[in-house]
């Protein structure tokens, strides 16, 4: 099947409006008898379910946690971008979409970017009026931040909850329409499988975590707001919850997985401490403002230091290698997320990680403290060479800044960042790469839908800060209301769809005989034991830097430990019952398929560009000498994977990227 | 490194009787978070073919507000301004017997183990938590109505509750006034939540008293214990709200 | 004011409401005693007033005895219904962790505080009541022609044991108090600035006025 992206012919500035103008409607009687499944209580299943609902859809919503408001939207930190131009410092909607199209390194979609940026202001009035309680300013306006090195201040925030906000007000407007009946909402549902009849999809078959029936669900359209797969890797920022079920089960019944190498991995998150560890946890972005990266100069520094017999704050400044500031002397700190966290593995694989692991660098705040105690001190008329005041003084302000974030550290690592640097080190966070999905964010399957981070559209090959959130709640608010109207239009006299079809029989028993299999299956193994070997072959060979042998080894490691799996896994308890380790199960074998096909991607990439970076495609000489080269002639395209069986038999479909526009350039943080 | 005896609720279903049942872990790093401990237990309970501990978590950074437990007497255990999910080992001994419960109260019904149904909370949101207005792409500029700073910060603290339930169980009377104090002030406190506030307390606090809660006798224990920090404020001014509602409804 | 009272929170705030008058009532009834101490005379003809003008015998009397029973009702009310709340207990609760005695233990001050209500009905109360309506004596004299309050005050004080149930019943007074003021503040939704130095005020008056009322039972007992 050829790709056809469906993007609206015009100037890219008229295009969705012309679009909206043209689109069929269904008119609100006939709402009333059309009936679509959201599943994902994010910020995208969640604005969507509640704005379909408004309209008049009879939804039923799906979410694997104890309530939508738990989604992992919820840990978002930083802010969503708008271009509101409030601030008036030349923000507009094409520099919005200038930003991200660059930020995605040309990986993205023109025209559903230039929407995207069109319809962030909306999202914030649309916020406002639900009750996000933003942060103002003292004459009661919104109050707007720089972020992600940006060259204006389009970000608004709720402290460093903004996710949470937001999810809040998604949630809020769900519950206005659960309450009125529009919304039937299933918690504790884990959605097991996609159902097609006559090509369209129908229906999905759940499982009820709590009793472990399975269930039969049908509607005109589904909709799926899923989230990301980071945690293909076993450690990552992402929620334990989070998988790639729902997602790899509609690549399974014909929706193409585009990008699926495209990952985000974060610079600043706490390190992980040892096996033990679950989950990482992340420091927002705007530590980076303040506090400088480094590693000791020397070896011996470096073994002082992890033995303890050196103090990080007693080394000299001539022995530190503030090694940001030296390779991007114009960018320094704050170069994008991509760059710098390459820059902090480069250095812990030279060996000078700072930890007992080896792998953490110091973000250090001293020299901040000192600048803005100085500063006050001035401000105070007080005397600003007397060292243990200037301090003090300079401790206030970076924790008036950075307070809450500086206690999570406290807590998490037991040290105080105040006296000592903190240790960081990049984690995996956000994976741009998803369903693929046209203009109307319609997947290969007819009927099926996919928004927010589990599709693949807006972000390219790297996501800005602050621009998950607009994404999630434009496709939700905005997008998918209107362009699902173009499809159902067609519905309209369709009336209620059966589940007691073959389709829907068969759907089921496929999905019931997977969950015998795990109970019954006598394996050695925990299903942890599986994803966490999974997570180490991932970020080894599949994370911040990847080359031909790394990529080939991993694909048949991963082929290997899934064939082990299948054979090994144990399983306790049955499926009649909650059952954590059931659901893993199932969680574990659908990432040990996407792993191996997310290797086969990043090979199939024979470029560095965003977040992929391939060692074999790096500028040879000249200033930019080392850094990632994209190859715009060769690989300006969205892989759009079908599935075929085995992941290695994955067809690649391209959709060649079009920049008219905007004119593609390298990055350079020189 | 540390050993530790774990007393932990164990109940195969809603329907079951459930009793407390002693466990042993043995080498527990003081870096590992609580449910990075239970992991430990899990892990070993798995390998010798026992049934592992069900407990809620998700986000394990604290903010999502799935984990809950009840450890050695207290909501989210014994430290201050976290969840259990953020409450990390370093806090016990070796040699340490550590009581864990699930969350207790008539409108959180046990599911297993440590897993409770809290969705009475959705319920009382269903109610009345939300600011009646259609997605329009068109409602008014977000700036068009200034917010007093002062009282858009105090809304926000209240808006940061994560909706655990740490303040039902903590509160000897099962109450979920914090809970839902803070839902009715942080709309009381906005200009475009005063629109419906009559109704919206009115009718939160009918369903939050239909769910089977307690009532407050203002111990302040839930404030304490509240991973969050919502203030007792918050009860206090839905008290006012849902008094001068009443006089006006 | 029926229909709050079906609802969770119009319960707590006519629990505070009655608390506050009961307070109230409290300081009256404490500066009338506290009189006794510096004149004899001056307590009776306070005594006397209190005791026979129809305002208070007629209008005020029973809006208190009211204002008692319905405070205690309420609490009894409430504590059962936050028990049903929570029908399975915890094996191990720290309540210290994050609460004091004094707000957990309400229902046993309150109780305490019943019991010696009832004691000091009968020993106050009714006798008042025989005298005046069952006999019918309103003069407030005695056979010598002087007034019978300060004189009966003295008497009741001269056992031992009533006076140390009193002091007990006034300790749990102060613990009742020491919550229950704040607490009323609390539940007719006062809590701003001012709250501070009301719960300063508060945590004042709980221990000041029972120990005021020691001491008063104290004195008597002394100088008799």
């Amino acid at each position: 099947m050829a790709l056809d992206s469906k993007v609206p012919k015009g100037p890219i500035k008229d295009k969705w409006t012309n679009y909206k103008n043209k689109i069929d409607l269904v008119n609100p009687a006939n709402k009333r008898n059309i009936d679509v499944i959201v599943v994902g209580t994010g910020l995208a299943g969640g604005s969507a379910a509640a704005t379909l609902a408004e309209l008049g859809y009879n939804v039923k919503a799906f979410c694997f946690q104890d309530s939508p408001r738990r989604a992992h939207s919820i840990a978002a930190q930083g802010g969503i971008n708008a271009a509101k131009n409030y601030q008036g410092d030349g923000d507009s909607t094409y520099r919005l979409f200038y930003d991200t199209v660059k930020g995605g390194d040309y990986r993205s979609r023109e025209a559903n970017v230039y929407r995207l940026a069109e319809v962030s202001a909306n999202i914030i009035d649309q916020c406002v009026a639900q009750g996000v309680p933003f942060a103002r300013e003292y004459g009661g306006l919104l109050d707007n931040r720089s972020f992600g090195g940006v060259l204006v201040s389009r970000t608004f925030y709720a402290a460093g909850q903004t996710g949470q906000q937001l999810l809040l007000g998604a949630y809020s407007a769900m519950n206005r329409q659960i309450g009125r009946g529009k919304i039937k909402m299933y918690n504790r549902h884990e959605m097991l499988d996609v159902v097609k009849v006559d090509g369209k999809a129908r229906g999905i078959i759940t499982r009820n975590l709590i009793t472990g029936e399975i269930e039969r669900h049908s509607a005109h359209a589904v909709v799926l707001g899923t989230g990301g797969y980071g945690n293909v890797f076993f450690l990552s920022t992402n929620a334990m919850g989070s998988n790639v079920t729902a997602a790899w089960k509609a690549h399974k019944r014909g929706a193409y997985f585009a990008n699926p190498c495209y990952t985000q991995i974060h610079p600043t998150c706490i390190p992980v401490s040892g096996d033990h560890q679950s989950k990482l946890t992340l420091m927002s972005e705007s530590l980076r403002n303040d506090g400088r990266i480094w590693v000791p100069k020397h070896m011996k520094d470096v073994e002082a230091i992890k033995a303890g017999t050196l103090k990080p704050k007693d080394l000299a400044e001539e022995d530190r290698d503030y090694y940001l500031e030296r390779r991007y002397p114009a960018f320094g700190n704050l170069v994008p997320r991509d760059v710098a966290s390459r820059a902090a593995k480069e250095r812990c694989d030279a060996g000078f990680g700072v930890n007992a692991t080896g792998e953490a660098v110091f973000l250090d705040f001293a020299s901040a403290i000192q600048r803005y105690g100085k500063e006050q001190a001035h401000v105070k008329g007080l005397n600003e060479n007397d060292a243990a005041l200037v301090t003090k003084l300079g401790q206030e302000v970076v924790k008036n800044k950075y307070g809450n974030l500086f206690q999570m550290y406290e807590k998490i690592v037991d040290q105080d960042p105040y006296n000592t640097p903190m240790m960081i080190y990049p984690a995996v966070h956000y994976t741009m790469g998803g369903i693929w999905v046209d203009y109307n964010l319609m997947t290969t399957v007819p009927g099926l839908y996919c928004i927010g981070e589990a599709n693949f559209s807006d972000h390219g090959a790297n996501r800005l800060g602050a621009s998950a959130l607009m994404q999630g709640l434009a496709d939700g608010y905005f997008v998918l209301p209107y362009t699902i109207g173009d499809y159902l239009s067609n519905d309209i006299r369709t009336g209620p769809i059966s589940t007691e079809s073959k389709e829907f029989e068969e759907a089921e028993k496929e999905v019931r005989e997977k969950l015998n299999f795990f109970v019954t299956n006598e394996g050695k193994h925990s299903v942890d034991y599986f994803h966490k070997r999974l997570g180490k072959i991932m970020w080894n060979k599949v994370g911040m830097s990847r080359n031909v042998q790394g990529l080939t080894e991993a694909i048949s490691e991963i082929k290997a430990l899934r064939e082990q799996f299948w054979k090994e896994v144990k399983v306790p308890g049955t499926n009649e019952e909650y059952n954590e380790e059931l659901a893993k199960a199932g969680r574990v074998a659908d990432f040990l398929e996407l792993g191996e096909l997310f290797a086969k991607d990043a090979l199939n990439r024979e470029e560095s560009c965003g977040g992929h970076f391939r060692e074999d495609s790096v500028e040879l000489d000249g200033e930019q000498k080392g850094e990632a080269l994209r190859d715009d002639e060769n690989f300006a395209y969205v892989a759009a994977w079908e599935y075929k069986g085995e992941p290695s038999d994955a067809v690649l479909h391209k959709e060649q990227l079009e920049f008219n526009d905007i004119e593609l350039k390298q990055r350079s943080y020189k | 490194m540390m050993n530790l005896t774990l007393k932990i609720w164990r109940q195969k279903n809603a329907s079951d009787k459930g009793s407390m049942v002693d466990y042993k872990v043995s080498d527990i790093s003081p870096d590992m978070s609580f449910l990075e401990m239970l992991d430990v237990l899990n892990e070993q309970l798995i390998n010798n073919n026992e049934e592992p501990v069900a407990f809620d978590h998700d986000c394990r950074e604290g903010i999502c507000g799935m984990c809950s437990l009840y450890i050695n007497g207290e909501a989210h255990g014994p430290d201050r301004g976290v969840t259990t999910c953020q409450l990390h080992m370093r806090m016990f001994k070796d040699g340490d017997t550590i009581t864990i419960e699930p969350f207790r109260a008539t409108a959180f019904p046990v599911v297993k183990d440590l897993i409770v149904d809290r969705s009475s909370f959705d319920r009382i949101q269903h109610a009345g938590g939300f600011i009646s207005v259609n997605t329009s792409g068109n409602t008014i500029d977000a700036n068009a109505i200034p917010v007093n700073k002062h009282d858009a910060d105090k809304a926000f603290e209240a808006a940061t509750c994560i909706g655990c339930g740490a303040c039902v169980a903590s509160c000897k009377n099962s109450s979920a006034m914090l809970f839902v104090g803070a839902k009715v002030s942080q709309f009381a406190l906005l200009p475009q939540g005063k629109v419906e506030a009559t109704d919206r307390v009115l009718n939160m606090v009918k369903q939050m008293d239909e769910e089977g809660f307690g009532n407050c006798t203002n111990t302040g224990a839930c404030e304490v214990e509240c991973p969050k920090g919502i203030s007792l404020e918050n009860i206090a001014r839905m008290n006012r709200e849902y008094l001068a509602a009443s006089l006006k409804g | 004011m029926s229909g709050i009272l079906n609802s969770s929170i119009g319960r707590k705030f006519a629990m505070a409401l009655s608390a506050l008058f009961l307070m109230i009532f409290l300081l009256q009834h404490f500066t009338i005693n506290l009189l006794s101490v510096f004149s004899a005379d001056a307590f009776n003809e306070v005594s006397h007033f209190m005791g026979t003008f129809w305002l208070i015998q007629y209008v005020l009397q029973p809006v208190l005895i009211f204002g008692v029973i319905f405070h205690f009702i309420m609490g009894f009310v409430l504590e059962i219904r936050n028990r049903n709340a929570r029908q399975v207990s915890y094996a191990k609760n720290n309540g210290a962790a994050n609460s004091s005695w004094m707000s957990r233990n309400m229902i046993w001050s309150g109780l305490a505080i019943l019991a010696f209500i009832g004691l000091h009905f009968y020993d106050f109360w009714l006798p008042e009541i025989n005298t005046k309506y069952i006999q019918g004596d309103m003069s407030g004299l005695l056979a010598n022609g002087e007034f019978r309050y300060f004189e009966e005050l003295q008497h009741k004080f001269v056992d031992i044991w009533r006076v140390v149930l009193y002091c007990i019943a006034f300790i749990f007074l102060a613990l009742h108090l020491l919550h229950g003021f704040s607490s009323a503040f609390q539940s007719t939704g006062m809590n701003n600035k001012y709250s501070k130095g009301l719960q300063s005020f508060g945590k004042a008056y709980a221990i000041i006025i029972p120990l005021g009322f020691i001491f008063i039972a104290l004195f008597h007992h002394f100088t008799h």
